[in-house]
């Protein structure tokens, strides 16, 4: 769907973003992340030819960028803004209008959405009028009213309160059923996990690692095991530092070069094993893995 | 092009369906005449109920006698001046005139006692009835008796002829002429300032809001400027439009109203030269019909709508590029200069010299450079202006608008985007060289 080469762009002395790649399948959810001023909003700026590299190509559908694929992606910046003076109806209309729909088309897509999210009542208040979660809705609606093949979402859950960021998530998931391809851009990894199928990291201006999440997660295995023992049959050793709790013994042991049922038959050697699990990073502790590594070598 | 279009559907929409809109367009031409009828029955009003004011006179030349009028009496009780000056002070007198004993070649010494500051009105009132009374007196001491001079009193007026190569004769005459150029210079001066700080609202609303990050997602920031510009100006010329209606039947109505029935007849005099010249041969108000009847309004008229729209997207465009430099209207201040100035400079030129005599160099460059000559020009056209004059000065116009737009769409495309930094003019001069 997206196909990104060796992207270049620095304001003055500033490197934004160092020879980038990206290959993001169609009807994915992909997962940009990277700490606040990675490069992650110059990158999607560039998609949504809001600003141009300095070199390197993208590609949309196998298509050269190019003006006329405004049409086929939907952008939700992180900074939202909407007209307040205006009614939720004219404005979902004006973005839509924009984006090229004819005034028909546009008017069916706003009546669907407005039901489908149960906003009908509100489609002729002014923005002003409307508390916070309420105008982050009409937001999301104006960016995917055009029903566009590539959504770009930026920080998408800030500003929502649980109830309305599971009512957007599920949304999210609705559109990709439907083969709608998904950017997401976040700093907050913990959200990826749950509903993202590729990511790609950057930090400081450079990706510093891309794959589907399985792959991600298989390049920074600490080979850690959370061990608990029920009935002690004897002493554990003093190095392994356990916490107890009614009998049971929990706590943590590397590998440390042996394999894992090598371990486990040393375990059971001590007791009952109740519990004998890798522990698998989060993707916060493989970012931080990664950009420590990245770093050093 | 479709996009721009909806751009300037939305500015225009938005603008005009504003409650705010619609009473200033209904109001302004009602406030003036409102707040001028206001005054003039005040002071109507004043002059009514104002109490005579009676002045005592103190005459050591025993001479004069000043008639009394309708706010004054003067009084001639033979006191002298400490006397006078008590009855002031216990306020029986309103003021008190002395006129010390003088050689009536010399007049000096006169004052007037009073307990408050007396007016402008009745301290020129004293003077010029003393003047023509020491005149009268001084004439007759020559021997020369003052009927003689009121008979050889004479009133001459020139009527001016404009002359041009085919050898037509225009009745002109410079109040007529100035009276327009100074009404066209001021319209386009207000309408520079107000709906550019239009444009310069709606950009930082827009930047400041974030919503220009969606916009220009969707089409390219020049065409969300454009838009803009154009869609401001639509109000405008709806605004303006509104004004002449309103006031064109206003101005019917009233006159209808008060029994006088002007528009009817210059109408008609103006439909017919001929009669008019007739009827109204070598009075004054002929004369001015005739100018009125001689003046090319279609030219007049057609350089109004140029001058205004283009002196509105020259300025236009640098407004709105100081509004995407900023994140705070607070913040224009700093970029504001540059702009306002050239602006005063036409406005001051307008009445100090394009007004008095428009053919002057000065007026002349005063109503070519594009900065200035929307509203220089406008004091020149209805004197009448050689063609290629004309050509000139809107051939740069129409360059130097395209010039500001062209550097504004390269400030503004950079500016909308950023935030938190307060640019410098350093900055925007960076912005104008950067090519993406």
């Amino acid at each position: 769907m997206l196909k990104i080469e060796k992207l270049n762009k620095s304001y003055e002395a500033n490197k934004a973003l160092t020879d980038v790649d990206l290959n993001v399948s169609e009807g994915v959810v992909f997962g940009l992340l990277g700490p606040n001023g990675a490069g992650k909003t110059t990158l999607i700026r560039i998609i949504n030819q809001i600003i141009d590299s300095d070199s390197g190509e993208v590609y949309i559908g196998g298509e050269l960028l190019a003006p006329k694929h405004i049409g086929l992606i939907g952008y939700l910046p992180e900074e939202r803004g909407l007209y307040k003076k205006m009614k939720v109806w004219d404005q979902m209309l004006y973005f839509a209008r924009l984006k090229g729909l004819s005034p028909h088309e546009a008017k069916l897509k706003i009546k669907y959405w407005l039901e489908k999210l149960e906003m009908e009542t509100w489609k002729d208040k002014k923005i002003e009028d409307l508390s916070k979660g309420m105008a982050q809705k009409v937001q999301f609606i104006s960016t995917i009213i055009h029903n566009p093949p590539l959504l770009i979402l930026d920080e998408p859950f800030s500003g929502f309160d649980p109830v309305n960021a599971e009512i957007i998530k599920n949304e999210i998931l609705e559109l990709k059923e439907k083969g709608t391809t998904v950017i997401l851009s976040t700093h907050r990894m913990e959200s990826v996990e749950l509903l993202c199928d590729q990511v790609a990291m950057i930090n400081r201006s450079k990706k510093i690692l891309d794959g589907t999440i399985k792959q991600v997660k298989s390049i920074y295995r600490p080979e850690v095991y959370t061990i608990t023992l029920d009935h002690l049959t004897r002493d554990l050793p003093t190095e392994w530092i356990s916490k107890q709790d009614e009998g049971s013994y929990s706590f943590t042991l590397p590998l440390s070069g042996k394999l894992p049922n090598e371990l486990l038959n040393e375990l059971m050697q001590y007791g009952q094993v109740s519990q004998f699990q890798e522990l698998i990073p989060s993707m916060e502790e493989i970012f931080i893995h990664q950009v420590k590594s990245t770093e050093n070598g | 092009m479709d996009k721009i279009w909806l751009v300037i559907q939305r500015e225009y929409v938005a603008r005009v369906k504003k409650k705010s809109f619609l009473l200033v367009t209904l109001l302004t031409p009602l406030i003036f005449p409102a707040i001028m009828g206001i005054f003039v029955w005040i002071a109507l009003e004043e002059e009514d109920n104002q109490a005579l004011r009676i002045i005592e006179v103190v005459d050591d030349n025993k001479l004069f006698f000043l008639e009394s009028s309708e706010q004054y009496a003067f009084s001639f009780s033979d006191i002298n001046s400490e006397e006078a000056k008590k009855l002031v002070q216990d306020g029986d007198r309103y003021g008190f005139l002395h006129i010390p004993k003088f050689d009536i070649k010399d007049p000096t010494g006169i004052s007037f006692y009073g307990e408050e500051n007396p007016s402008m009105s009745l301290i020129s009132y004293l003077e010029n009835n003393l003047r023509k009374k020491i005149e009268e007196q001084r004439l007759f001491e020559s021997g020369i008796d003052p009927k003689i001079i009121n008979d050889v009193r004479t009133k001459v007026a020139i009527k001016s002829i404009t002359l041009d190569e085919e050898g037509t004769e225009t009745v002109s005459d410079a109040t007529v002429n100035y009276a327009i150029g100074f009404v066209a210079g001021i319209l386009i001066y207000m309408f520079i300032f107000i709906y550019g700080n239009q444009i310069m609202q709606g950009v930082i609303e827009e930047k400041s809001s974030r919503i220009v990050e969606i916009l220009v997602s969707s089409l390219k920031p020049f065409q969300l400027m454009l838009g803009k510009i154009i869609g401001i100006a639509g109000v405008g010329l709806t605004q303006l439009l509104i004004w002449i209606v309103l006031v064109g039947t206003l101005t019917t109505i009233v006159t209808g109203f008060l029994g006088m029935q002007m528009p009817q007849q210059q109408a008609m005099e103006l439909a017919n030269p001929e009669l008019a010249q007739g009827l109204a041969q070598n009075t004054e108000m002929g004369e001015i019909l005739q100018v009125i009847a001689g003046i090319n309004y279609m030219q007049i008229a057609l350089s109004f709508v140029f001058y205004f729209l283009g002196g509105y997207l020259l300025y236009g465009a640098l407004f709105a590029a100081i509004g995407s430099a900023v994140d705070a209207p607070s913040d224009a201040q700093q970029f504001m200069l540059p702009v306002t100035i050239p602006l005063i400079v036409a406005y001051m030129g307008l009445f100090v010299f394009v007004l008095n005599d428009p053919t002057s160099t000065t007026s002349f460059w005063l109503s070519v450079v594009p900065l200035t000559s929307p509203i220089a020009m406008m004091g020149r056209v209805s004197y009448g202006v050689p063609f290629w004059e004309l050509a000139l000065s809107m051939g740069l116009l129409i360059v130097g608008f395209l010039f500001t737009t062209w550097v504004a769409g390269k400030i503004y495309r950079i500016g909308i985007l950023m935030h938190g930094t307060k640019p410098s003019y350093k900055t925007l001069w960076k912005w104008i060289k950067t090519n993406n």
